[in-house]
């Protein structure tokens, strides 16, 4: 939601009433200032109620406007006196009784419109775009647009974009990961303060280090929620940098946060109990540390009937929606990775006898076979004769004959 | 158990009540411990359950069950798979929510496996955590000191979270809560019931 305020003759009272009020200021013109309002609602109220505030500010008289569309409060706020509120969808409406000269446009258009009996917004909104563009170019079609409330323009932020960035020289050059920590926890901390006094949180961590005689080092975390803890950042980037530790000692180090809206969540006594985002993303970090990035996430089936296809994916806490559970009752197979070679005696076209490591003995029953087989087509085709056995120590296996090697291969048991 | 308790503090009042007379209120603050939820095989929340048995015993399938049940409440859960020996595709078949589930992965090393499981432990907030200690030697298996389970068993009292090792004999002795025995029944093999994958 965009206000506009518009008074002639005094743009610095303006913009700081509007400063009161949104760090986002546009100076769209001397006489017109326009801001963003959304988020102020916790404060002020209804949009009405924060226009009477800003009104109020301002203390002389103004006109004022609230839209969802920024040129469609700047054309309000220019043509309609005191305080005006556009709920969204009705912005045509209000804008429709408004004179075309409030439109930016070039003479040439202004002419054409004039020799066409067109005099106010709604005359121009109602006309048919075709026609419009035919006749007036792009222009026309971006002027209509503008009589009709529908620009979506991007605001243009009378300040920088803020970065949350922080860059250290260091005197002498930092070889150990200890007092580097400490470097990084000062900067870390500058950083999500300032983005605290912002109401922020960051979802990625940039860090780029300088290194003596070396290629500069650089990672990134990505952070499956929007987070503002220092502590945690600290700790995630000293894992990273543990398991991937820089070549060369350090000489400067540049770290970013990437800024986002932070994350709200509404608790309820019915709502799913999950790990805490942050104290989870460290734990995987710390597993992924001893154990390896990809030995530990969420399995994800692939879409293919080659045995024990999966794919890792980074486990999030976040709840998705469940499907319906199988019909049927299936076997619960524990995997041999990688497959244990077997050697088989083969009597009558079945399994009789089997050698396997630690395993050896007549197989009492068996079932099957099943023909299982794929990718043909790429450089890694399986082509396999599937048994259940029973074996005298009291478990059923998965036996297959890799049907291209003639090799038999325990895939695992049922348990 | 519980009228038996609440006889007891009934009882004690009583006295206290006629020693002291009226002008005390006797309160001990005595509290029935709520009964422990239960969920799919008589496991319970909050304590420390072995399931041991030999291989095709059906270790996996009650650890299933109880997964399948959590990741459908939905709540989150974890596998610590000492020995690799997970299978994703038979998981999602015995109805668990793979989202929902965290898999470790620890190639065979126990040592990882404990380690593993403690820091998901001490992180708290998971429905289930499953240590999945079948197919590691037992030699492997029987040198996890005791120290080690009762440190797991101390991390999980007071936590809703239910804590799951299988395992082909025990190894925690009384560190552990509850032991659930699981023993092959040798059914032979039907095909309707290893249908196999096609």
């Amino acid at each position: 939601m965009y206000a506009a305020l518009h008074a002639s003759g005094n743009p610095e009272l303006l913009l700081e009433c509007a400063r009161y009020f949104s760090p986002r200021i546009e100076l769209t013109s001397a006489d017109t200032v326009l801001l963003h309002i959304a988020g102020l609602e916790n404060l002020f109220g209804s949009p009405r109620q924060i226009a009477e505030a800003l009104a109020n500010r301002a203390g002389i008289p103004l006109n004022v406007a609230v839209a969802a569309d920024a040129d469609a409060a700047v054309h309000a706020a220019r043509g309609i006196s005191g305080i005006t509120v556009i709920p969204p969808g009705k912005e045509a409406t209000t804008l429709a009784p408004l004179p075309l000269n409030l439109l930016p446009g070039s003479a040439d258009a202004a002419e054409a419109l004039h020799t066409w009996g067109i005099r106010t917004f709604g005359q121009l909104a109602a006309l048919p775009p075709l026609g419009i563009a035919a006749r007036l170019g792009e222009e026309g079609v971006h002027l209509q647009r503008l009589s009709r409330g529908e620009a979506g323009r991007q605001f243009r932020d009378l300040m920088d974009p803020v970065t949350f960035e922080e860059r250290l020289e260091l005197d002498y050059r930092v070889e150990l990961l200890e007092p580097l920590s400490f470097l990084f926890s000062r900067m870390l901390n500058d950083l999500t303060q300032r983005l605290a006094s912002r109401a922020l949180a960051a979802n990625e961590v940039h860090l780029e280090l300088t290194l003596e005689a070396a290629a500069p080092h650089r990672c990134m975390l990505r952070l499956p929620v929007p987070m503002r803890d220092s502590a945690a950042f600290l700790k995630l980037l000293q894992l990273e940098l543990s398991a991937r530790p820089p070549g060369a000692p350090v000489l400067k180090i540049w770290l970013r946060l990437n800024p986002v809206p932070p994350r709200t969540q509404q608790h309820g006594l019915y709502i799913a109990r999950a790990p805490e985002p942050e104290k989870l993303e460290i734990t995987l970090a710390r597993l992924s540390n001893f154990l390896g990035q990809e030995n530990v996430g969420t399995p994800k089936l692939v879409d293919t009937h080659r045995p024990d296809s999966f794919r890792m994916t980074h486990f999030a806490a976040l709840v998705t929606k469940v499907t319906e559970p199988p019909d049927h009752e299936t076997p619960i197979l524990r995997r041999f990775r990688p497959p244990k070679h077997a050697q088989v005696l083969v009597a009558a076209g079945r399994p009789a006898h089997i050698t396997c490591m630690h395993l050896k003995g007549k197989v009492l029953d068996s079932s099957g076979p099943w023909q299982s087989s794929g990718d043909w087509w790429t450089r890694e085709p399986w082509d396999h004769k599937e048994w259940d056995i029973a074996l005298p120590d009291g478990a059923f296996y998965r036996l297959y004959e890799d049907c291209r090697t003639t090799r038999w291969f325990l895939e695992g048991n049922y348990d | 158990m519980s009228s038996t308790a609440a006889a007891l503090r009934s009882s004690i009042e009583a006295i206290v009540q006629a020693k002291l007379g009226a002008r005390f209120d006797v309160d001990f603050g005595f509290r029935e411990k709520p009964e422990q939820e239960l969920l799919p095989g008589n496991i319970p929340r909050g304590a420390f359950t072995e399931i041991y048995g030999p291989a095709s015993s059906g270790r996996t399938t009650l650890m299933f069950s109880a997964l399948a049940y959590l990741t459908r409440q939905p709540e989150f859960c974890a596998y610590v798979d000492a020995a690799d020996t997970f299978c994703p595709r038979s998981a999602a078949e015995a109805g668990i929510h793979l989202p929902h589930l965290l898999w470790v992965r620890c190639s065979g090393n126990s040592e990882h496996a404990l380690k593993a499981a403690d820091l998901l432990l001490q992180g708290g907030g998971f429905g289930m955590l499953v240590l999945d200690l079948t197919g590691v030697a037992l030699r492997d298996a029987r040198r996890i000191s005791l120290a080690s389970w009762f440190r797991l068993r101390n991390a999980i009292e007071k936590t809703p979270t239910a804590f799951v090792v299988a395992e082909e004999q025990l190894n925690a002795a009384s560190c552990s809560a509850k032991q659930i025995q699981c023993r092959a029944s040798n059914p032979g093999i039907r095909p309707e019931l290893l249908a196999g994958e096609l």
